[in-house]
């Protein structure tokens, strides 16, 4: 079974109907990128995914939890899909470290030390070692985002949901978090990142998914893609993105 | 019999002051613990209650402090309840303060982003633990100004009750000027007692910002 199953979701924002039918399938180990207009639905799908925001038909499973389900157990999933967002979003009365202990205690219930050990080397291990003990407002843009990836890396997900997080930053801090992302792809990380770095797409993600007014336009290799686009509608994305 | 304006009358002022700030600090407990219960409805997902709180508030925030005083202390009594300057002091300065309380708390818990609450959602933190660590935290940073500031404000206010023959600082001051003759002085004396308390509730309130880290 895939490791995430959308069929045919529709998701509407009272009379404006913002996903028009969705299906796609994700294996464990993919890494896709999401591409496509401001409005577009990017977001939307993403935040479905992992049960931000409901939708009026169609289904989600992931990692085997059906989300769609009234009852669906959305802590449980959380913890298996990750999300990072455009606004890094750190709770800023707490440290470095606290951030990603906080739901190491709460959520995975390690006990003080255990939970140090854990935010200790994902926050090594996006080089911010030096800075376990800054509060969020003493860091840079880039800092922050790469402690927020560290924060969800730390709970184990299965799978990573990343929002344009490059998209808030300064241009010369949007590498260090490339490179973390990087990082994140050569573990095997299963990654689902809505982004404009068309470079990076093309280089790291397996495959791309254009979306188009709510649909998914085209679904395809990431090179390929990105370099022979089937319909006007990503070539005239793609111009206006890259020039 | 008029005499002199003496230390003995400054220590008396000091001794009333006592009960400016027991009055203030019966109101802030009382009226606290009141406006959580006033907060708590103001934003609960059930509108009947939401208007019950807005009624509170406004009728509170909408009438004059020194009405709601009569009310009590002379009010209660035409209904068989006795009540002293005191109970009705302490009484409708809790009332009042409740209404106040009740709207700069629920101000401070919107004002936290709702991307917090979603931070916290997404790492599978459950409602309750994402209010308790992550928003009220933040809500109670920045709540203290404000609510410092009404205190200050709930300080002065005490005063009023010298118009139901309480004696706190103020009518103490009345007395002790109409035995000496010598207001400039008393008046004074009141005044620095007045802005002691004061000028420290806000440098308390300066001290636990500075403790309570939050981005500004
Ligand atoms: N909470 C909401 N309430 C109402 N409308 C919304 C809401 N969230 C999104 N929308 C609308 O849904 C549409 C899709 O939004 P979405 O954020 O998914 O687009 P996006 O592709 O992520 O765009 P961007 O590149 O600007 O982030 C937009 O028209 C947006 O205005
Ligand atoms: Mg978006």
């Amino acid at each position: 079974m895939s490791l995430v199953e959308l069929a045919d979701i529709r998701k509407r924002f009272g009379a404006v109907e913002v996903l028009k039918g969705i299906s796609l399938t994700l294996e464990k180990g993919e890494i896709v990128a999401v591409i496509g207009r401001s409005g577009s639905g990017k977001s939307t799908m993403l935040r479905c995914i992992n049960g931000l925001e409901k939708v009026q038909a169609g289904r989600i499973v992931v990692d085997g939890i059906d989300v769609t389900a009234p009852k669906a157990d959305l802590n449980l999933l959380r913890q298996r899909a990750g999300m990072v967002f455009q606004s890094y979003n750190l709770f800023p009365h707490l440290n470095v470290e606290r951030n990603v202990m906080l739901a190491l205690k709460l959520v995975r219930k390690l006990d003080t030390s255990a939970a140090r050990e854990v935010a200790r080397a994902v926050v090594t291990k996006v080089g911010l070692a030096d800075k376990l003990h800054a509060y969020p407002d003493e860091l840079s843009g880039g800092q922050q985002q790469r402690v927020a990836i560290a924060r969800s890396l730390a709970m184990q997900p299965t799978l990573m949901l990343f929002d344009e997080i490059t998209s808030a930053l300064d241009p010369e801090l949007v590498g260090e978090v490339l490179r973390v992302l990087e990082g994140v792809a050569s573990e095997g990380m299963t990654m689902m990142l809505v982004t404009h770095e068309m470079n990076f797409a093309k280089n790291v993600a397996d495959r791309v998914i254009f979306m188009h007014e709510g649909r998914i336009h085209e679904d395809g290799p990431a090179r390929e893609t990105l370099l022979e686009p089937r319909t006007a509608e990503l070539r005239s994305f793609l111009n206006a993105v890259l020039h | 019999m008029i005499r002199e304006f003496a230390d003995a009358d400054i220590v008396y002022l000091i001794e009333a002051a006592r009960w400016t700030l027991l009055l203030a600090l019966t109101a802030t407990v009382g009226g606290g613990l009141l406006g959580i219960v006033v907060a708590v409805l103001r934003v609960i997902p059930f509108r009947p209650l939401n208007w019950l709180a807005i009624a509170w508030i406004n009728l509170i925030q909408g009438t004059p402090l020194l009405g709601q005083l009569f009310v009590f202390f002379f009010g209660l009594p035409l209904v068989g309840l006795s009540v002293d300057a005191w109970t009705a002091a302490a009484l409708s300065l809790s009332i009042y303060a409740s209404a106040f309380f009740g709207e700069i708390w629920r101000g401070s818990l919107q004002s936290v982003s709702q991307r917090q609450w979603e931070a916290g959602a997404a790492l599978g933190l459950t409602y309750a633990q994402r209010l308790g660590h992550v928003v009220l935290p933040q809500a109670i940073r920045i709540s203290i100004a404000p609510t410092v500031g009404f205190l200050v404000q709930l300080v002065k206010n005490t005063s009023l009750t010298a118009l139901i023959g309480f004696v706190e600082l103020t009518r103490a001051s009345q007395i002790i000027s109409g035995a000496t003759f010598a207001p400039l002085p008393v008046y004074l004396t009141a005044a620095v007692i007045y802005f002691i308390i004061c000028f420290s509730l806000s440098q308390l309130a300066h001290m636990l910002e500075r403790r309570l880290h939050v981005a500004r």
